[in-house]
Protein backbone atom coordinates (compact mmCIF):
# COMPACT_ATOMS: atom_id res chain seq x y z
CA UNK A 1 0.00 0.00 0.00
CA UNK A 2 2.62 2.52 1.06
CA UNK A 3 4.68 1.43 -1.91
CA UNK A 4 1.88 2.22 -4.32
CA UNK A 5 1.42 5.54 -2.57
CA UNK A 6 5.10 6.49 -2.82
CA UNK A 7 5.05 5.54 -6.51
CA UNK A 8 2.05 7.78 -7.06
CA UNK A 9 3.66 10.69 -5.21
CA UNK A 10 6.80 10.22 -7.24
CA UNK A 11 4.88 10.24 -10.51
CA UNK A 12 2.81 13.20 -9.43
CA UNK A 13 5.82 15.32 -8.48
CA UNK A 14 7.67 14.40 -11.66
CA UNK A 15 4.64 15.33 -13.73
CA UNK A 16 4.32 18.70 -11.98
CA UNK A 17 8.02 19.43 -12.61
CA UNK A 18 7.72 18.49 -16.28
CA UNK A 19 4.70 20.75 -16.67
CA UNK A 20 6.56 23.68 -15.07
CA UNK A 21 9.54 23.11 -17.36
CA UNK A 22 7.58 22.65 -20.58
CA UNK A 23 4.37 24.62 -20.24
CA UNK A 24 5.91 28.06 -20.92
CA UNK A 25 7.08 26.72 -24.26
CA UNK A 26 3.68 25.26 -25.13
CA UNK A 27 2.12 28.59 -24.19
CA UNK A 28 4.62 30.30 -26.47
CA UNK A 29 3.70 28.10 -29.43
CA UNK A 30 -0.02 28.35 -28.74
CA UNK A 31 0.15 32.14 -28.60
CA UNK A 32 2.36 32.39 -31.67
CA UNK A 33 -0.33 30.90 -33.92
CA UNK A 34 -3.13 33.23 -32.77
CA UNK A 35 -3.99 36.55 -34.31
CA UNK A 36 -3.27 39.56 -32.15
CA UNK A 37 -6.99 40.35 -31.99
CA UNK A 38 -7.81 36.81 -30.91
CA UNK A 39 -5.13 37.02 -28.20
CA UNK A 40 -6.31 40.38 -26.85
CA UNK A 41 -10.02 39.55 -26.92
CA UNK A 42 -10.13 35.79 -26.44
CA UNK A 43 -7.93 35.67 -23.34
CA UNK A 44 -4.88 33.62 -22.52
CA UNK A 45 -6.20 30.10 -22.60
CA UNK A 46 -8.35 30.00 -25.70
CA UNK A 47 -7.00 27.48 -28.16
CA UNK A 48 -6.88 28.84 -31.68
CA UNK A 49 -9.57 27.24 -33.82
CA UNK A 50 -7.48 27.86 -36.90
CA UNK A 51 -3.71 28.19 -36.38
CA UNK A 52 -2.34 31.32 -38.05
CA UNK A 53 1.23 31.01 -39.30
CA UNK A 54 1.54 34.52 -40.64
CA UNK A 55 3.56 35.73 -37.64
CA UNK A 56 6.30 33.30 -38.55
CA UNK A 57 6.37 34.67 -42.08
CA UNK A 58 6.49 38.22 -40.68
CA UNK A 59 9.37 37.35 -38.38
CA UNK A 60 11.35 35.72 -41.17
CA UNK A 61 10.77 38.80 -43.34
CA UNK A 62 11.90 41.06 -40.49
CA UNK A 63 15.49 39.91 -40.89
CA UNK A 64 15.52 36.58 -39.09
CA UNK A 65 16.84 34.71 -42.11
CA UNK A 66 19.87 36.97 -41.94
CA UNK A 67 20.29 36.59 -38.17
CA UNK A 68 19.98 32.83 -38.48
CA UNK A 69 22.64 32.76 -41.17
CA UNK A 70 24.91 35.04 -39.12
CA UNK A 71 24.60 32.90 -36.01
CA UNK A 72 25.18 29.69 -37.96
CA UNK A 73 28.26 31.16 -39.60
CA UNK A 74 29.84 32.66 -36.50
CA UNK A 75 28.97 29.81 -34.15
CA UNK A 76 29.97 27.18 -36.73
CA UNK A 77 33.34 28.77 -37.57
CA UNK A 78 34.09 29.41 -33.90
CA UNK A 79 33.27 25.86 -32.84
CA UNK A 80 35.54 24.44 -35.55
CA UNK A 81 38.38 26.74 -34.50
CA UNK A 82 37.85 25.95 -30.81
CA UNK A 83 37.94 22.21 -31.46
CA UNK A 84 41.02 22.43 -33.72
CA UNK A 85 43.10 24.89 -31.67
CA UNK A 86 41.93 23.35 -28.41
CA UNK A 87 42.85 19.82 -29.47
CA UNK A 88 46.30 20.92 -30.72
CA UNK A 89 47.10 22.77 -27.52
CA UNK A 90 45.67 20.05 -25.29
CA UNK A 91 47.74 17.40 -27.03
CA UNK A 92 50.97 19.24 -26.30
CA UNK A 93 49.89 20.01 -22.73
CA UNK A 94 49.06 16.35 -22.12
CA UNK A 95 51.99 14.66 -23.85
CA UNK A 96 55.07 16.87 -23.97
CA UNK A 97 57.53 17.29 -21.12
CA UNK A 98 58.79 20.83 -21.61
CA UNK A 99 59.40 23.60 -19.16
CA UNK A 100 56.55 26.06 -18.71
CA UNK A 101 53.79 23.73 -19.89
CA UNK A 102 52.40 23.24 -16.39
CA UNK A 103 52.12 26.98 -15.89
CA UNK A 104 50.48 27.35 -19.30
CA UNK A 105 47.93 24.68 -18.40
CA UNK A 106 47.07 26.46 -15.14
CA UNK A 107 46.70 29.75 -17.02
CA UNK A 108 44.33 28.20 -19.53
CA UNK A 109 42.23 26.36 -16.97
CA UNK A 110 42.06 29.36 -14.65
CA UNK A 111 40.26 31.15 -17.47
CA UNK A 112 37.12 29.19 -16.61
CA UNK A 113 36.63 31.42 -13.57
CA UNK A 114 37.18 34.78 -15.31
CA UNK A 115 33.97 36.80 -15.77
CA UNK A 116 33.71 38.14 -19.33
CA UNK A 117 32.92 41.63 -18.10
CA UNK A 118 36.49 42.39 -17.05
CA UNK A 119 37.59 41.85 -20.64
CA UNK A 120 34.69 43.67 -22.26
CA UNK A 121 36.19 47.16 -22.56
CA UNK A 122 39.70 46.03 -23.62
CA UNK A 123 38.19 43.62 -26.17
CA UNK A 124 35.98 46.44 -27.47
CA UNK A 125 39.04 48.69 -27.82
CA UNK A 126 41.09 45.91 -29.44
CA UNK A 127 38.31 45.13 -31.90
CA UNK A 128 38.16 48.79 -32.92
CA UNK A 129 41.94 48.95 -33.29
CA UNK A 130 41.92 45.83 -35.47
CA UNK A 131 39.13 47.44 -37.54
CA UNK A 132 36.91 44.45 -36.81
CA UNK A 133 34.18 46.43 -35.04
CA UNK A 134 30.71 45.65 -36.40
CA UNK A 135 31.87 42.60 -38.35
CA UNK A 136 31.11 38.91 -37.91
CA UNK A 137 34.82 38.14 -37.99
CA UNK A 138 35.32 40.36 -34.95
CA UNK A 139 33.11 38.04 -32.89
CA UNK A 140 35.07 34.90 -33.65
CA UNK A 141 38.21 35.95 -31.73
CA UNK A 142 36.52 36.40 -28.34
CA UNK A 143 34.19 33.45 -28.98
CA UNK A 144 37.13 31.12 -29.55
CA UNK A 145 39.34 32.54 -26.81
CA UNK A 146 36.68 32.40 -24.12
CA UNK A 147 35.76 28.81 -24.79
CA UNK A 148 39.28 27.44 -25.03
CA UNK A 149 39.66 26.91 -21.24
CA UNK A 150 36.83 24.37 -20.88
CA UNK A 151 37.79 22.74 -24.16
CA UNK A 152 41.46 22.41 -23.26
CA UNK A 153 40.56 21.09 -19.83
CA UNK A 154 38.31 18.35 -21.23
CA UNK A 155 40.67 17.35 -24.03
CA UNK A 156 43.87 17.42 -21.95
CA UNK A 157 42.21 15.04 -19.51
CA UNK A 158 41.31 12.74 -22.38
CA UNK A 159 44.73 12.82 -24.06
CA UNK A 160 46.48 12.10 -20.75
CA UNK A 161 44.55 8.84 -20.49
CA UNK A 162 45.05 8.00 -24.14
CA UNK A 163 47.22 4.84 -24.45
CA UNK A 164 50.69 6.10 -25.36
CA UNK A 165 51.59 2.74 -26.95
CA UNK A 166 49.61 3.60 -30.06
CA UNK A 167 51.71 6.69 -30.69
CA UNK A 168 54.90 4.79 -29.95
CA UNK A 169 53.93 2.17 -32.50
CA UNK A 170 53.25 4.94 -35.00
CA UNK A 171 56.65 6.48 -34.24
CA UNK A 172 58.34 3.14 -34.90
CA UNK A 173 56.50 3.01 -38.21
CA UNK A 174 58.12 6.34 -39.05
CA UNK A 175 55.30 8.70 -38.12
CA UNK A 176 56.25 12.19 -37.00
CA UNK A 177 54.58 13.58 -33.88
CA UNK A 178 52.31 15.81 -35.91
CA UNK A 179 51.33 12.92 -38.15
CA UNK A 180 50.68 10.59 -35.22
CA UNK A 181 48.40 13.23 -33.70
CA UNK A 182 46.51 13.66 -36.94
CA UNK A 183 46.13 10.07 -38.06
CA UNK A 184 46.30 8.04 -34.84
CA UNK A 185 45.08 10.15 -31.92
CA UNK A 186 42.40 12.34 -33.49
CA UNK A 187 40.45 9.54 -35.20
CA UNK A 188 40.12 7.86 -31.80
CA UNK A 189 39.04 11.05 -30.01
CA UNK A 190 35.47 11.14 -31.26
CA UNK A 191 33.57 11.16 -27.95
CA UNK A 192 35.49 14.01 -26.21
CA UNK A 193 35.52 16.05 -29.42
CA UNK A 194 31.78 15.58 -29.71
CA UNK A 195 31.33 16.77 -26.11
CA UNK A 196 33.41 19.85 -26.88
CA UNK A 197 31.57 20.61 -30.12
CA UNK A 198 28.09 20.18 -28.64
CA UNK A 199 28.83 22.19 -25.51
CA UNK A 200 30.43 25.07 -27.36
CA UNK A 201 27.75 25.09 -30.03
CA UNK A 202 24.98 25.47 -27.45
CA UNK A 203 26.92 28.18 -25.58
CA UNK A 204 27.77 30.15 -28.72
CA UNK A 205 24.38 29.76 -30.37
CA UNK A 206 22.97 31.54 -27.34
CA UNK A 207 25.76 34.12 -26.87
CA UNK A 208 24.69 37.71 -26.34
CA UNK A 209 27.09 40.07 -24.56
CA UNK A 210 29.99 40.16 -27.04
CA UNK A 211 27.57 40.55 -29.94
CA UNK A 212 25.87 43.38 -28.05
CA UNK A 213 29.16 45.21 -27.52
CA UNK A 214 30.99 44.43 -30.77
CA UNK A 215 28.33 44.83 -33.47
CA UNK A 216 25.80 47.53 -34.29
CA UNK A 217 24.30 47.22 -37.81
CA UNK A 218 21.25 45.03 -38.24
CA UNK A 219 22.97 43.17 -41.08
CA UNK A 220 25.59 41.94 -38.58
CA UNK A 221 23.19 40.97 -35.82
CA UNK A 222 23.24 37.40 -34.64
CA UNK A 223 20.04 35.66 -33.59
CA UNK A 224 19.99 36.72 -29.93
CA UNK A 225 20.62 40.34 -30.85
CA UNK A 226 17.98 40.29 -33.58
CA UNK A 227 15.51 38.69 -31.21
CA UNK A 228 16.16 41.30 -28.54
CA UNK A 229 15.77 44.17 -30.99
CA UNK A 230 12.63 42.65 -32.52
CA UNK A 231 11.08 42.51 -29.08
CA UNK A 232 12.04 46.12 -28.45
CA UNK A 233 10.37 47.16 -31.67
CA UNK A 234 7.21 45.02 -31.74
CA UNK A 235 6.80 44.57 -27.99
CA UNK A 236 3.03 44.98 -28.05
CA UNK A 237 2.39 42.32 -30.66
CA UNK A 238 2.64 39.37 -28.28
CA UNK A 239 1.87 36.61 -30.81
CA UNK A 240 4.58 37.92 -33.16
CA UNK A 241 7.11 38.08 -30.30
CA UNK A 242 6.27 34.50 -29.35
CA UNK A 243 6.79 33.44 -32.96
CA UNK A 244 10.21 35.13 -32.99
CA UNK A 245 11.27 33.41 -29.77
CA UNK A 246 9.99 30.06 -31.06
CA UNK A 247 11.91 30.44 -34.32
CA UNK A 248 15.11 31.38 -32.53
CA UNK A 249 15.05 28.34 -30.24
CA UNK A 250 13.90 25.89 -32.90
CA UNK A 251 17.35 24.87 -34.26
CA UNK A 252 18.76 23.85 -30.88
CA UNK A 253 15.51 22.11 -29.91
CA UNK A 254 15.73 20.09 -33.12
CA UNK A 255 19.37 19.27 -32.37
CA UNK A 256 18.27 18.22 -28.90
CA UNK A 257 15.47 16.01 -30.21
CA UNK A 258 17.88 14.29 -32.58
CA UNK A 259 20.66 13.62 -30.09
CA UNK A 260 19.20 14.16 -26.64
CA UNK A 261 21.58 11.81 -24.86
CA UNK A 262 24.65 13.26 -26.51
CA UNK A 263 23.56 16.84 -25.97
CA UNK A 264 22.85 16.23 -22.30
CA UNK A 265 26.18 14.50 -21.84
CA UNK A 266 27.94 17.32 -23.67
CA UNK A 267 26.29 20.01 -21.54
CA UNK A 268 27.08 18.09 -18.37
CA UNK A 269 30.69 17.53 -19.44
CA UNK A 270 31.14 21.23 -20.15
CA UNK A 271 29.44 22.36 -16.97
CA UNK A 272 31.35 19.93 -14.77
CA UNK A 273 34.62 21.24 -16.10
CA UNK A 274 33.47 24.86 -16.33
CA UNK B 1 59.06 8.42 -24.92
CA UNK B 2 60.62 7.27 -28.17
CA UNK B 3 59.74 9.66 -30.90
CA UNK B 4 60.86 10.48 -34.36
CA UNK B 5 62.86 13.65 -34.49
CA UNK B 6 65.09 15.20 -31.87
CA UNK B 7 64.45 17.62 -29.12
CA UNK B 8 64.70 20.53 -31.53
CA UNK B 9 61.90 19.10 -33.63
CA UNK B 10 59.79 18.42 -30.53
CA UNK B 11 60.08 22.02 -29.37
CA UNK B 12 59.00 23.32 -32.72
CA UNK B 13 56.02 21.02 -32.95
CA UNK B 14 55.00 22.04 -29.43
CA UNK B 15 55.31 25.74 -30.22
CA UNK B 16 53.39 25.39 -33.45
CA UNK B 17 50.56 23.42 -31.84
CA UNK B 18 50.28 25.85 -28.94
CA UNK B 19 50.51 29.01 -30.98
CA UNK B 20 46.93 29.66 -32.19
CA UNK B 21 45.25 28.88 -28.86
CA UNK B 22 47.83 30.80 -26.81
CA UNK B 23 47.77 33.84 -29.04
CA UNK B 24 43.98 34.20 -29.01
CA UNK B 25 43.81 33.49 -25.31
CA UNK B 26 46.47 36.05 -24.48
CA UNK B 27 44.90 38.70 -26.72
CA UNK B 28 41.26 38.31 -25.67
CA UNK B 29 41.33 36.89 -22.15
CA UNK B 30 44.62 37.41 -20.28
CA UNK B 31 45.90 40.79 -21.47
CA UNK B 32 42.52 42.53 -20.91
CA UNK B 33 42.69 41.86 -17.15
CA UNK B 34 45.67 44.15 -16.37
CA UNK B 35 44.40 46.53 -19.06
CA UNK B 36 41.09 46.92 -17.22
CA UNK B 37 43.01 47.71 -14.02
CA UNK B 38 44.92 50.31 -15.99
CA UNK B 39 41.80 51.85 -17.58
CA UNK B 40 40.25 52.15 -14.12
CA UNK B 41 42.75 54.92 -13.39
CA UNK B 42 41.41 57.17 -16.15
CA UNK B 43 38.46 59.30 -17.00
CA UNK B 44 37.70 58.29 -20.58
CA UNK B 45 34.70 58.27 -22.94
CA UNK B 46 36.26 55.79 -25.35
CA UNK B 47 36.78 58.39 -28.09
CA UNK B 48 38.56 61.51 -26.90
CA UNK B 49 41.83 61.54 -24.97
CA UNK B 50 41.81 59.84 -21.59
CA UNK B 51 42.66 61.83 -18.47
CA UNK B 52 44.57 60.24 -15.61
CA UNK B 53 42.60 60.48 -12.37
CA UNK B 54 44.59 58.10 -10.17
CA UNK B 55 42.38 56.46 -7.61
CA UNK B 56 39.53 58.87 -8.38
CA UNK B 57 37.27 56.23 -9.90
CA UNK B 58 37.91 53.93 -6.96
CA UNK B 59 37.01 56.66 -4.50
CA UNK B 60 33.81 57.23 -6.44
CA UNK B 61 33.06 53.49 -6.41
CA UNK B 62 33.44 53.39 -2.63
CA UNK B 63 30.79 56.13 -2.33
CA UNK B 64 28.55 54.82 -5.10
CA UNK B 65 25.34 53.61 -3.42
CA UNK B 66 24.08 52.03 -6.64
CA UNK B 67 27.22 49.94 -7.00
CA UNK B 68 26.80 48.65 -3.44
CA UNK B 69 23.16 47.95 -4.13
CA UNK B 70 24.12 45.97 -7.21
CA UNK B 71 26.69 44.01 -5.22
CA UNK B 72 23.97 43.32 -2.64
CA UNK B 73 21.64 42.12 -5.39
CA UNK B 74 24.42 39.83 -6.65
CA UNK B 75 24.77 38.39 -3.17
CA UNK B 76 21.00 37.82 -2.95
CA UNK B 77 21.18 36.12 -6.32
CA UNK B 78 24.03 33.91 -5.08
CA UNK B 79 22.23 32.98 -1.86
CA UNK B 80 18.86 32.29 -3.47
CA UNK B 81 20.42 30.40 -6.38
CA UNK B 82 22.17 28.11 -3.93
CA UNK B 83 19.12 27.74 -1.69
CA UNK B 84 16.62 27.15 -4.52
CA UNK B 85 18.42 25.54 -7.43
CA UNK B 86 20.60 23.06 -5.57
CA UNK B 87 17.90 21.47 -3.35
CA UNK B 88 15.42 21.53 -6.23
CA UNK B 89 18.00 20.00 -8.55
CA UNK B 90 18.74 17.29 -6.00
CA UNK B 91 15.01 16.64 -5.55
CA UNK B 92 14.48 16.28 -9.28
CA UNK B 93 17.53 14.02 -9.54
CA UNK B 94 16.12 11.79 -6.80
CA UNK B 95 12.73 11.72 -8.52
CA UNK B 96 14.18 10.73 -11.88
CA UNK B 97 17.04 8.48 -10.77
CA UNK B 98 16.33 5.28 -8.91
CA UNK B 99 18.34 2.16 -8.28
CA UNK B 100 20.99 3.06 -10.81
CA UNK B 101 18.48 3.88 -13.54
CA UNK B 102 17.27 7.22 -14.82
CA UNK B 103 13.83 8.12 -16.07
CA UNK B 104 15.08 9.38 -19.40
CA UNK B 105 11.87 10.89 -20.73
CA UNK B 106 11.43 12.97 -17.59
CA UNK B 107 15.02 14.16 -17.49
CA UNK B 108 14.88 14.87 -21.19
CA UNK B 109 11.78 17.03 -20.79
CA UNK B 110 13.12 18.78 -17.68
CA UNK B 111 16.38 19.64 -19.41
CA UNK B 112 14.75 21.56 -22.28
CA UNK B 113 15.13 25.04 -20.67
CA UNK B 114 18.92 24.58 -20.79
CA UNK B 115 18.75 24.59 -24.60
CA UNK B 116 17.28 28.10 -24.77
CA UNK B 117 19.28 31.30 -24.88
CA UNK B 118 18.98 33.64 -21.91
CA UNK B 119 17.62 36.20 -24.35
CA UNK B 120 14.81 33.88 -25.45
CA UNK B 121 14.04 32.92 -21.86
CA UNK B 122 14.11 36.55 -20.75
CA UNK B 123 11.65 37.62 -23.42
CA UNK B 124 9.38 34.63 -22.82
CA UNK B 125 9.24 35.31 -19.09
CA UNK B 126 8.77 39.02 -19.55
CA UNK B 127 5.43 38.12 -21.07
CA UNK B 128 4.68 35.54 -18.40
CA UNK B 129 5.08 38.33 -15.82
CA UNK B 130 3.22 40.93 -17.89
CA UNK B 131 0.66 42.78 -15.72
CA UNK B 132 -2.09 42.83 -18.37
CA UNK B 133 -1.86 39.70 -20.45
CA UNK B 134 0.74 37.69 -18.55
CA UNK B 135 0.44 33.99 -17.84
CA UNK B 136 1.14 34.36 -14.12
CA UNK B 137 -1.59 36.91 -13.44
CA UNK B 138 -3.95 34.90 -15.61
CA UNK B 139 -3.17 31.81 -13.57
CA UNK B 140 -3.73 33.65 -10.27
CA UNK B 141 -7.09 34.83 -11.52
CA UNK B 142 -8.02 31.35 -12.71
CA UNK B 143 -7.37 29.85 -9.29
CA UNK B 144 -9.36 32.58 -7.54
CA UNK B 145 -6.54 34.75 -6.25
CA UNK B 146 -6.96 37.92 -8.31
CA UNK B 147 -5.80 39.95 -5.30
CA UNK B 148 -2.24 38.73 -5.87
CA UNK B 149 -2.07 40.08 -9.42
CA UNK B 150 0.68 42.62 -9.89
CA UNK B 151 3.27 44.01 -12.30
CA UNK B 152 5.89 41.47 -11.24
CA UNK B 153 8.79 43.09 -13.05
CA UNK B 154 7.47 46.62 -12.75
CA UNK B 155 7.50 46.88 -8.97
CA UNK B 156 10.81 47.21 -7.10
CA UNK B 157 9.51 44.96 -4.33
CA UNK B 158 9.02 41.93 -6.57
CA UNK B 159 11.25 42.47 -9.62
CA UNK B 160 14.42 40.86 -8.24
CA UNK B 161 12.55 37.81 -6.96
CA UNK B 162 10.71 37.43 -10.25
CA UNK B 163 14.04 37.46 -12.07
CA UNK B 164 15.54 34.97 -9.62
CA UNK B 165 12.57 32.63 -10.18
CA UNK B 166 13.29 32.73 -13.90
CA UNK B 167 17.00 32.09 -13.32
CA UNK B 168 16.00 29.06 -11.25
CA UNK B 169 13.72 27.82 -14.03
CA UNK B 170 16.66 28.11 -16.41
CA UNK B 171 19.42 26.49 -14.35
CA UNK B 172 17.77 23.95 -12.03
CA UNK B 173 17.89 21.29 -14.81
CA UNK B 174 21.68 21.56 -14.87
CA UNK B 175 21.88 20.75 -11.17
CA UNK B 176 19.41 17.91 -11.65
CA UNK B 177 21.74 16.41 -14.23
CA UNK B 178 24.79 16.95 -12.03
CA UNK B 179 23.18 15.30 -9.01
CA UNK B 180 21.79 12.53 -11.16
CA UNK B 181 25.30 11.73 -12.39
CA UNK B 182 26.43 11.79 -8.75
CA UNK B 183 23.65 9.39 -7.74
CA UNK B 184 24.55 6.99 -10.52
CA UNK B 185 28.11 6.95 -9.19
CA UNK B 186 27.09 5.59 -5.78
CA UNK B 187 27.82 1.84 -5.65
CA UNK B 188 24.61 -0.13 -5.07
CA UNK B 189 26.44 -2.35 -2.55
CA UNK B 190 26.27 0.53 -0.08
CA UNK B 191 22.48 0.51 -0.23
CA UNK B 192 22.42 -3.28 0.07
CA UNK B 193 24.60 -3.07 3.16
CA UNK B 194 22.41 -0.35 4.65
CA UNK B 195 19.31 -2.47 3.99
CA UNK B 196 20.90 -5.48 5.67
CA UNK B 197 21.62 -3.27 8.67
CA UNK B 198 17.91 -2.50 8.74
CA UNK B 199 18.11 1.09 7.53
CA UNK B 200 14.86 2.71 6.47
CA UNK B 201 14.61 4.58 3.19
CA UNK B 202 15.19 7.88 4.92
CA UNK B 203 18.10 6.55 6.95
CA UNK B 204 19.91 5.23 3.90
CA UNK B 205 19.30 8.60 2.20
CA UNK B 206 20.70 10.41 5.24
CA UNK B 207 23.71 8.16 5.81
CA UNK B 208 24.56 6.85 2.35
CA UNK B 209 23.20 9.15 -0.35
CA UNK B 210 23.97 12.55 1.16
CA UNK B 211 27.57 11.85 2.24
CA UNK B 212 28.33 10.27 -1.13
CA UNK B 213 27.04 13.36 -2.94
CA UNK B 214 29.41 15.69 -1.12
CA UNK B 215 31.81 16.16 -4.03
CA UNK B 216 28.92 16.73 -6.45
CA UNK B 217 27.36 19.26 -4.10
CA UNK B 218 30.70 21.09 -3.88
CA UNK B 219 30.91 21.33 -7.66
CA UNK B 220 27.31 22.53 -7.83
CA UNK B 221 27.98 25.13 -5.14
CA UNK B 222 31.01 26.50 -6.97
CA UNK B 223 29.09 26.69 -10.23
CA UNK B 224 26.15 28.48 -8.60
CA UNK B 225 28.31 31.00 -6.73
CA UNK B 226 30.63 31.90 -9.59
CA UNK B 227 27.78 31.90 -12.12
CA UNK B 228 25.58 34.16 -9.99
CA UNK B 229 28.31 36.76 -9.61
CA UNK B 230 28.72 37.22 -13.35
CA UNK B 231 25.05 36.99 -14.29
CA UNK B 232 24.04 39.38 -17.07
CA UNK B 233 22.03 38.37 -20.17
CA UNK B 234 18.72 37.45 -18.61
CA UNK B 235 18.54 40.44 -16.28
CA UNK B 236 19.55 42.84 -19.00
CA UNK B 237 16.82 41.51 -21.29
CA UNK B 238 14.11 41.35 -18.63
CA UNK B 239 14.62 44.61 -16.71
CA UNK B 240 17.90 46.31 -17.73
CA UNK B 241 18.52 46.55 -13.99
CA UNK B 242 15.32 48.45 -13.22
CA UNK B 243 12.94 49.51 -11.89
CA UNK B 244 14.84 51.95 -9.67
CA UNK B 245 17.95 49.73 -9.74
CA UNK B 246 16.00 47.02 -7.90
CA UNK B 247 17.45 44.32 -10.19
CA UNK B 248 20.77 46.01 -10.92
CA UNK B 249 23.70 43.61 -10.59
CA UNK B 250 27.39 44.39 -11.04
CA UNK B 251 27.41 43.18 -14.65
CA UNK B 252 24.42 45.28 -15.75
CA UNK B 253 25.80 48.28 -13.87
CA UNK B 254 29.18 47.90 -15.54
CA UNK B 255 27.48 47.71 -18.95
CA UNK B 256 25.34 50.75 -18.16
CA UNK B 257 28.37 52.84 -17.15
CA UNK B 258 30.64 51.76 -20.00
CA UNK B 259 28.29 51.42 -22.96
CA UNK B 260 25.28 53.63 -22.18
CA UNK B 261 26.98 56.51 -20.40
CA UNK B 262 30.32 55.95 -22.16
CA UNK B 263 32.27 56.18 -18.93
CA UNK B 264 34.86 53.59 -19.92
CA UNK B 265 37.18 54.37 -17.01
CA UNK B 266 34.49 54.04 -14.39
CA UNK B 267 33.02 51.03 -16.19
CA UNK B 268 36.45 49.39 -15.98
CA UNK B 269 36.51 50.12 -12.26
CA UNK B 270 33.19 48.34 -11.79
CA UNK B 271 34.45 45.46 -13.96
CA UNK B 272 37.60 45.09 -11.89
CA UNK B 273 35.55 45.14 -8.68
CA UNK B 274 33.40 42.39 -10.16
CA UNK B 275 36.49 40.39 -11.07
CA UNK B 276 37.83 40.77 -7.54
CA UNK B 277 34.50 39.69 -6.06
CA UNK B 278 34.46 36.59 -8.27
CA UNK B 279 38.08 35.81 -7.38
CA UNK B 280 37.35 36.26 -3.67
CA UNK B 281 34.31 33.99 -3.89
CA UNK B 282 36.25 31.31 -5.76
CA UNK B 283 39.08 31.55 -3.20
CA UNK B 284 36.58 31.35 -0.33
CA UNK B 285 34.92 28.25 -1.75
CA UNK B 286 38.30 26.59 -2.29
CA UNK B 287 39.73 27.63 1.08
CA UNK B 288 36.69 26.44 3.01
CA UNK B 289 37.60 22.95 1.91
CA UNK B 290 34.19 22.24 0.40
CA UNK B 291 35.33 23.16 -3.08
CA UNK B 292 35.85 20.63 -5.84
CA UNK B 293 39.19 18.97 -6.20
CA UNK B 294 39.16 17.53 -2.71
CA UNK B 295 38.44 13.86 -2.96
CA UNK B 296 35.90 12.07 -0.82
CA UNK B 297 36.95 10.09 2.20
CA UNK B 298 38.11 10.92 5.65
Amino acid sequence: MSRVLSRMVRWGLTAVAVVVAIYPLLFMIQTSVRTQMDFLVGGLWKLPTQPVWSHYADVLRAGFVRYLANTSLVAGASVLAIAAFGAMAAYVLARFRLRGLRLLFVLFVGGMLIPVHITLIPVYVLTRVLRLYDSLLGLIGPYVAFNLPVTIFILTGFFRDFPVELEEAAAIDGCSTARAFWSVVLPLSGPPLLTVVVYNLVILWNEFIFALVLTSSPSRWILTLGLWNFQGQYGLNVPAIMASVALSVLPLIVLYLIGQEKVMRGMLGGALKG
Amino acid sequence: MGRLGGRWYQRHVAALFLLPASLLYLLYVLAPIPLSFYYSLFRWDGLTAARFVGAGNWAELARDAIFWKSLGNNLKLVALSVLIQLPLGLGLALLTTQRGRTRKWAQGALFVPMMLSSVAIGILWKYIYDPNFGLLNGLLEAVGLPGLRRAWLGEPATALYAVIATVSWQYTPLYMLLFSAGLLGIPSELYDAAAIDGATGFQSFRHVTLPMLRATAATALTLAVVGSLKYFDLIYVMTEGGPLYSTEVMATYMYRKAFHEFRMGYGSTVAVAMFLAAAAAAAAVLASGIGPGRKEGR
